[in-house]
């Protein structure tokens, strides 16, 4: 039990050094990716063969201060989660990729033991054909810059000790011993730092409202919802760095005058659940959570509650609702929540990232932070990079990094060599941009004139064989099912504009369609209560915006010139290039392939349910749509 | 037997205290003990917690997590948001409710073994397309085939 900010040096310096005196520590990735990968069994793999071999290996920090030289031990994400299993060897940083069980005998035999690489496990350049031993020699790597991901991938998540030992709950006693709330605030002010759960309202300027408010108890909320299909950033870092969540939380507390805390995790992420959990639960036990913290006068209190799968949820006054056990809908603002939010009190909610970026700035000062980024948008951002980039994953840079180097440096470019057509940002309440824009500075307001949003960060790359309409049908479809029903703008106009959508992409539609469905569009945007329904067109609008002739060809030429769009489109067999294997018709379920063996084969287009099985199977190529 | 089971949700319901705030909780607890909420746990909680039926149903209903229908053993969840959307989870559900002969709106098999749903992003992105079992199991860079052969795994099991 930590009684005093010296108890907390006391135990950073033990710590530390427990941490110094590893001769070598080896991290596996146990992040969602990575242990889908089955990352675990090269863990538990590691610690026998470790045991056989007689190593001296400590796993965890403290409890065993000894003189072990080697660490085994597991950490949250790296970003880099399509190599996964990740195994990352310290010092130096040797990075290994798709490491499975059967690979540990030859990294314990050659790099623990004798001190070599296995080669065949490193990073190839997949363009120079180059090998590179550590992680920061990767391309995807090197243009990124961590603050809120500073210890992901670098720390073991269940460990407070690991956190304590790289100066983890040094802002917070540097808060509580040196600063007023004034101080804080207004650090947080000169960093500049915007909310990066969307909206992007600077987060100095929300809390001076709650610090102001009157109220017999005030909260802080984590917003850890993340609904936005495509982006995964929240959830790395609860799950890879939760005690800088629960610090970034108590600094937040402690500058509003707040003692409790919820952090809200949505359902589909239970490894978050466990890991924020187990933190609450060693923070407590340390005295770094709970009643009079470290003697400093302050306490704060963290509750977990988890959602039950509704995207509005993630609207502050919904998740307020939603905490209080009700139906999760928005309210009407103002009041905002900074004023009376959960049970009426004055409330901030703050997501993940925006919290986890605090720690660096009380420790490293609001100047530090407004050295990245941009005037307008200072600090680093994570994105999450998916689609058909070649590299996917988890990245933080500078704020004002052009999509250009994102997609093409960082991601490495498109996968199969597919031509770029666009990317969608920021989400259902994001926008699609085009190659026009490949040179666009990702900040909060170059995106807005675009049309688009950083939104929480959601970045997927479309490349050509991507129907633009068919996207715009997948996000009105998505919002469409996720409105709460509230308001009648919302409601009927997103499932009127979805109707729309679809008979387009099933050739039903004419071009007064179009018409129709722009008007609908501004009706949604301004009628609606909440970001919900206000951002909901924001996709329709780019892609009618940057992508009209592929709306045109659909409704006037009856195509889909992506080839994605069933109802326009049928499948043929070429017969020059059909060798008549066979295998088409035997994986067509509708039976409409007939042919003789080794003879070309035919499509009946009466029986064709355009599944695409065919397509996929037959490998010389010799089905096409048209 | 009906004597046991609204011991265990008198339980789970005692053990929030029968708070209100608690409801979602409650609810989760109970769903993840009876795999869906038969509507006598709802009119019994209702009940309990002295709360409108109405309150209870309105909550259960409104959150996608709340099934009132009975699911199968194993749920597989098919992400179909953007990153999963653009990299084919579409096949991959085609490919799975053929094999299970699920048509139409149908989510379960008859024999109460399969439930097959779509969802919006399980935040494994990097992975897409992506497939979940049971929540635990964790599928990446998913396949029609591939799925197929999962699915055949559990089949043996039975
Ligand atoms: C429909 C809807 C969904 C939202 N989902 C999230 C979410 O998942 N996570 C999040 O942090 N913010 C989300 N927001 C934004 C939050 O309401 C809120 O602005 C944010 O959490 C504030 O924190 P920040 O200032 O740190 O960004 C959502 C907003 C709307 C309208
Ligand atoms: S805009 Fe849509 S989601 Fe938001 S309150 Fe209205 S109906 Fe509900
Ligand atoms: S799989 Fe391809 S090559 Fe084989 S019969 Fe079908 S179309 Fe011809
Ligand atoms: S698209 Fe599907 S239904 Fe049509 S021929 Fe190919 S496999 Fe058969
Ligand atoms: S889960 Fe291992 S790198 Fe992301
Ligand atoms: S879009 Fe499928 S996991 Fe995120």
């Amino acid at each position: 039990m930590l009684k005093s900010k010296d108890d907390l040096l006391n135990l950073y310096k033990q710590t530390r050094e427990a941490l110094e005196r590893e001769k070598m520590r080896i991290l596996i990735c146990a992040g969602t990716g990575c242990v889908a990968n089955g990352s675990l069994e090269v863990y538990e793999e590691l610690q026998d063969l470790v045991k056989k071999y007689n190593l001296p290996v400590k796993i965890h920090l403290v409890e065993e201060v000894g003189h072990e030289p080697y660490a085994v031990n597991i950490s949250g994400c790296h970003g880099f989660c399509q190599m996964g299993p990740l195994v990352r060897v310290e010092p130096g940083g040797v990075f290994y990729h798709h490491v499975k069980k059967d690979d540990v005998q030859e990294i314990v035999e050659k790099h623990i033991l004798n001190n070599q690489l296995v080669e065949r496990l490193l990073y190839t350049h997949p363009v120079t054909g180059q090998t590179v031993a550590t992680q920061d020699e990767i391309p995807f790597y090197q243009k990124q810059t961590r603050v809120a991901l500073e210890h992901c991938g670098r720390i073991n998540p269940d460990d407070l000790n690991d956190y304590i030992a790289h100066g983890g709950y040094q802002a917070i006693a540097r808060t509580l011993f040196n600063m007023t709330p004034e101080k804080v605030i207004k650090e947080v002010l000169e960093s500049g730092l915007r909310g990066r759960g969307g909206g992007g309202f600077p987060t100095g300027r929300k809390w001076q409202f709650a610090a102001s408010a009157q109220g017999p108890k005030k909260y802080i909320i984590c917003n850890g919802d993340e609904g936005d299909p495509g982006a995964f950033m929240d959830r790395s870092v609860m799950e890879g760095d939760p005690h800088r969540v629960l610090e970034g939380m108590m600094i937040a507390g402690f500058a509003i005058g707040a003692d409790e805390g919820y952090v809200y995790v949505r359902a589909e992420y239970p490894l978050a659940v466990k890991r924020l959990k187990r933190a609450v639960a060693e923070a407590e036990k340390a005295g770094l959570l709970g009643d009079n913290i470290l003697n400093s006068g302050f306490s704060f209190k963290v509750n977990i509650k988890e959602g039950a799968g509704a995207f509005v949820c993630g609207e502050e006054t919904a998740l307020i609702a939603s905490i209080e056990g009700e139906r999760g809908m928005p309210r009407p603002r103002p009041p905002f929540p900074a004023n009376k939010g959960l049970w009426g009190c004055p409330t901030i909610i703050n997501n993940v990232e925006t919290l986890a970026n605090l720690p660096s700035i009380i420790l490293k000062g609001g100047k530090w932070f407004r050295g990245f980024g941009t005037e307008c948008s200072p600090g680093t951002k994570t994105f999450a990079l998916a689609g058909q980039v070649a590299h996917t994953g988890l990245v933080e840079i500078p704020m004002g990094m052009s999509l250009r180097e994102i997609v093409f440096e960082i991601g490495g470019g498109l996968r199969e060599n597919k031509k770029f057509k666009a990317v969608q940002i920021g989400g259902p309440s994001g926008g699609c941009l085009t190659k026009d824009h490949l040179d666009l500075s990702l900040d909060y307001d170059e995106l807005r004139k675009a049309g688009a949003m950083i939104g929480s960060g959601g970045l997927v790359v479309m490349g050509e064989d991507t129907c633009m309409v068919e996207v715009a049908k997948f996000f009105m479809g998505f919002v469409q099912n996720e409105s709460c029903g509230k308001c009648v703008p919302c409601r009927e106009g997103t499932k009127r504009m979805l109707e729309i959508l679809t008979a387009i992409t099933e050739g039903r539609a004419g071009e007064e369609d179009l018409l129709l469905l722009e008007e609908l569009a501004l009706a949604v945007q301004d009628g609606s209560l909440c970001g919900l329904g206000k951002t909901a067109p924001n996709p329709v609008l780019t892609t009618l915006k940057y992508f009209r002739d592929e709306y045109m060809a659909h409704i006037r030429d009856k195509k889909c010139p992506a080839g994605v769009c069933k109802a326009l489109l049928d499948y043929h067999i070429d017969q020059d290039k059909c060798k008549g294997c066979g295998l088409c018709a035997k994986v067509c379920p509708a039976e409409a392939i007939t042919g003789n063996k080794k003879e070309p084969h035919v499509i009946e287009v009466e029986k064709c349910l355009k599944c695409g099985t065919c397509m996929e199977k037959c490998k010389f190529n010799a089905i096409y749509t048209a | 037997m009906q004597q046991r089971k609204f011991q265990r949700l008198q339980n789970i319901i005692d053990s929030h205290e029968g708070k209100v705030s608690h409801l979602i909780a409650i609810l989760q607890e109970v769903q993840e003990e009876y795999r869906y909420l038969p509507e006598e746990v709802l009119t019994y909680i209702a009940t309990a917690m002295g709360i409108p039926p109405a309150t209870v149903y309105g909550v259960a209903t409104f959150y996608a997590q709340f099934s009132m229908i009975p699911k199968g053993k194993y749920v597989i969840k098919i992400c179909d948001g953007t990153a999963c959307h653009v990299r084919g989870a579409e096949p991959i559900n085609f490919a799975l409710r053929k094999e299970l002969k699920l048509t139409g709106d149908e989510q379960t098999t008859k024999d109460l073994q399969f439930t097959v749903e779509t969802v919006s992003c399980l935040g494994a992105c990097g992975l897409a397309p992506v497939v979940t079992i049971n929540e635990n199991e964790v599928h990446g860079q998913m396949t029609p085939e591939g799925v197929l052969e999962v699915l055949r795994k559990f089949q043996k099991t039975e």
